[in-house]
């Protein structure tokens, strides 16, 4: 079993992983930065569906800033709940996400409050002394029309240290396989199994201050090829929209999916019958 | 250096309850349940059908490539868990069962759509839906197939 994987890379639609299976992903993001040195941040996901309704997800981070260094910059756990049994006009998934993360972390998962590029600029001796305790809950809103994925989500971080205010941020994005309809043969590169998009993100400000003012956005067209091996592979070049913005962001990503991993270590634990 | 230790220390403890989520599933398989029981929970799922979606009909009944094309998606996202042969898993009831083959195309559309999400199931609307009903064409083709043999005896 594989899910048919959106081409999404920050924004979520309303789908979760199949329960038992464990995904494995792999990302990169290559940024450009001005005033500083370009970087390279990647990212690995480890992502289970505990339930039809309930996927579990763990992140561990790093970087390299070129002529600088590379170091760990964090950890992540996510969880996505989705309420309703069934699909409707409109689909929510509940998404809350602890997260641990360095200074220099510059994966640029979310874009929230006044992020903006020249946050980034800082070297990795200085920015790795800060270490943030996040609090991120998301609402994704999704549905699917004639064969379109249109994804909306908000999202709000608190850090957890008392004197910083919730930070907000939003996602959108639409994508639609090449083909609707499968074709008989077995097929690596068919239509079907390319999903192409696009996606915005960035920051509206935190509670003090809430607005466009001071922040960053990005628009990106994204990619996956859906191999039918389980394999899928998604690339997304973006483009900062405003000054604040990194002039340009390139992602690529892999993962594979496990399906009946929950199985296996079930009966590890002797809970499989 | 106490941060590093502090680091470790939380991924242990996220790693350790992810592990205890999954050792939390040790509900029995459905192959472990009855025969009956099981077709009962099939039969609640189809009878929960609404009626303009029951009598929803096929696009794609006679597209000539249509039971192939289902099949071949049949096997990418639902056999894993119904088994190759629909027969069935721990994970998953049968579809080669009475309320299965008696469902009318609309019916098995709309459970592949919205999937049974509390038993296990997910929604599938997240293939197009001229595949949800490629993967229907395909099960319906069974029991075609089935009828043919019979006449033939």
């Amino acid at each position: 079993m594989h899910a048919q994987e959106s081409p999404y890379i920050v924004t979520y639609d309303h789908y979760l992983e199949e329960p038992g299976s464990l995904e494995v992903e792999y990302y990169s993001t290559f940024g450009t930065q001005r005033g500083g040195n370009d970087f390279h941040a990647f990212w690995a996901e480890f992502e289970y569906g505990v339930k039809a309704w309930w996927t579990t997800e763990f992140y561990v981070d790093g970087q390299t800033t070129f002529h600088d260094s590379t170091v760990f910059t964090g950890i992540r756990w996510e969880n996505r709940f989705r309420p309703l049994q069934r699909e409707h006009f409109i689909n929510p998934v509940i998404y809350i996400e602890y997260e641990q993360t360095k200074g220099g972390d510059k994966i640029l998962k979310e874009v929230e409050g006044h992020d903006v590029q020249s946050d980034y600029a800082v070297p990795n001796a200085v920015a790795d002394k800060e270490l943030d305790h996040e609090l991120e809950l998301k609402l994704l809103l999704s549905r699917q029309v004639k064969g379109w994925n249109i994804a909306l989500n908000t999202l709000s971080t608190k850090n957890v240290s008392p004197d910083n205010p919730w930070e907000f941020g939003y996602a959108l994005g639409a994508s639609r396989p090449l083909a609707l309809k499968a074709s008989p043969k077995r097929c690596n590169l068919c239509a079907e199994n390319f999903n192409l998009g696009v996606e915005m993100y960035g920051g509206l400000g935190d509670a003090r201050s809430f607005g466009l003012h001071d922040t960053s956005h990005y628009l990106a067209p994204v990619g996956a090829l859906n191999l039918p091996s389980g394999w899928t592979l998604r690339l997304s070049p973006g483009f900062g929209l405003n000054d604040n913005s990194h002039r340009f962001l390139l992602r690529w990503g892999a993962s594979r999916e496990f399906s009946g991993f929950g199985e296996i270590v079930g009966r590890i634990f002797g809970g499989g019958r | 250096m106490r941060s590093k230790r502090e680091c470790l220390v939380s991924i242990g403890v996220w790693l350790l309850a992810v592990m205890g989520l999954l050792a939390l599933d040790i509900s029995p398989g459905l192959a472990q349940q009855g025969k009956a029981e099981n077709e009962q929970q099939v039969h609640a799922v189809i009878t929960k059908v609404p009626e303009k979606d029951r009598v929803r009909p096929n696009p794609l009944e006679s597209d000539p490539d249509a039971v192939a094309a289902g099949g071949k998606l049949f096997e990418q996202h639902c056999a894993e868990c119904h088994g190759k042969k629909a027969e069935g898993t721990r994970r998953a009831p049968t579809l080669l069962g009475r309320d299965v083959q008696q469902a009318t195309p609309g019916a098995l559309f709309w459970v592949v759509t919205n999937g049974v999400v509390r038993r296990g199931m997910p929604v599938w609307s997240k293939l197009p839906e001229p595949e949800r009903w490629q993967i229907v064409t395909f099960l319906k083709s069974w029991k075609a197939s089935q009828n043919d043999k019979e006449r033939g005896r």
